[in-house]
């Protein structure tokens, strides 16, 4: 079965790391293109760290790993993040 | 984000398997309807644990209120729903989330669809769009197995109003005195009572992830665009 949530059910974890909230932003696949707001990619959050899938061909947009004293964040899969500037206002 | 710390001031048993903490946050920074938190259980040896959960009340409420349905197999939910008792204390951090929330600046209408659980973030909409006196028509239409699982029945019931319908529906009971819609929510019921798309509502869907799905793709299937529909999922579980 497809454990998957929305991206914003990674809200909370990807907000220790960002000033603003990133599910808000838009973000476009590196692999087919696609763009839509990271909190409607494909999250899976079962797993010792967090992946964000493209909704539209399922390549790995984000990947975060975190240890007790640092975090490793992989955004190869995204080729552009647009961050609408009320969303860094806050 | 700070964790902080939340201290049960009162529960509300909702269903059997629903209870409803009303919690003391010292510090909340006010919330969106439609916003979650992440609760945070230590155990005393360190081990540690966390879990999102919808936040049932409307922004300016006096007290933070989260509705959860209790998990069998869960690490979270069963502490929160059968063990937490008046002044216990556990961490949580938030507002999370600004993606699924409705903030009433808007006029456009609002299609609200729950499954189970998935009506307390929409309860904490419909609220709001009662308390601010939003001229935007909601409507809300929530499924549940039985009678006795529809979670906020009659508060529901009284917040329909001329610009909010509440439509309910139950997926497996045939109870002889229920006189409201039967069976799931499926294209069907959404064209009979939902707005039609060339209204272009906002719709939030929530509830398990089969739910969720099957009623977005109802939606599409419908001629909702997929860009006014908004999903959040519990997943197959939650806990």
């Amino acid at each position: 079965m497809d454990t998957s949530l929305d991206g914003n059910a990674a809200a909370g974890a990807l907000g220790d790391l960002f000033v603003f909230d990133v599910t808000v932003a838009v973000s476009t696949c590196a692999i087919c293109g696609d763009a839509r707001p990271v909190a409607e990619l494909r999250a899976y959050l079962d797993a010792p760290g967090i992946v964000l899938r493209c909704a539209s061909c399922g390549a790995a947009q984000l990947r975060l790993v975190r240890s007790s004293d640092r975090a490793w964040l992989d955004l190869r899969g995204i080729q552009v993040l647009e961050i609408h500037s009320a969303a860094t206002a806050e | 984000m700070r964790w902080l710390v939340a201290t049960v001031a009162e529960t509300v048993p909702e269903t059997a398997r629903v209870v409803t903490l009303r919690l003391d946050v010292p510090d909340w920074p006010s919330h969106r309807a439609g916003q979650h938190v992440d609760v945070r259980l230590t155990a005393e040896d360190g081990y540690s644990t966390q879990r999102s959960y919808s936040i049932a009340s409307p922004p300016g409420s006096e007290r933070l209120e989260l509705t959860v349905e209790r998990i069998d197999d869960g690490e979270v939910s069963p502490y929160l729903t059968t063990v937490a008792d008046l002044g216990d204390q556990f961490e949580l951090r938030g507002p999370i989330g600004g993606w699924f929330v409705w903030d009433g600046t808007d006029t456009a209408p609002v299609l609200l669809v729950g499954g189970g659980s998935g009506v307390v973030p929409l309860r904490a909409i419909l609220r709001h769009h009662a308390a601010s006196g939003s001229t935007a028509a909601m409507h809300l239409v929530y499924s549940a197995r039985t009678l006795g699982d529809l979670i906020f029945r009659r508060e529901l019931e009284a917040l329909a109003g001329p610009r909010r319908a509440v439509t309910l529906t139950l997926t497996r009971e045939s109870a002889l005195d229920w006189a409201g819609h039967r069976g799931r929510v499926d294209a069907g019921l959404l064209a009979e009572v939902g707005w039609p798309p060339s209204v272009q509502p906002h719709c939030y869907v929530c509830g398990p992830t089969a739910f969720v799905e099957a009623v977005a793709d109802a939606l599409v299937g419908l001629g909702h665009e997929p860009g006014r529909i908004r999903t959040e999922r519990f997943g197959p579980t939650g806990g």
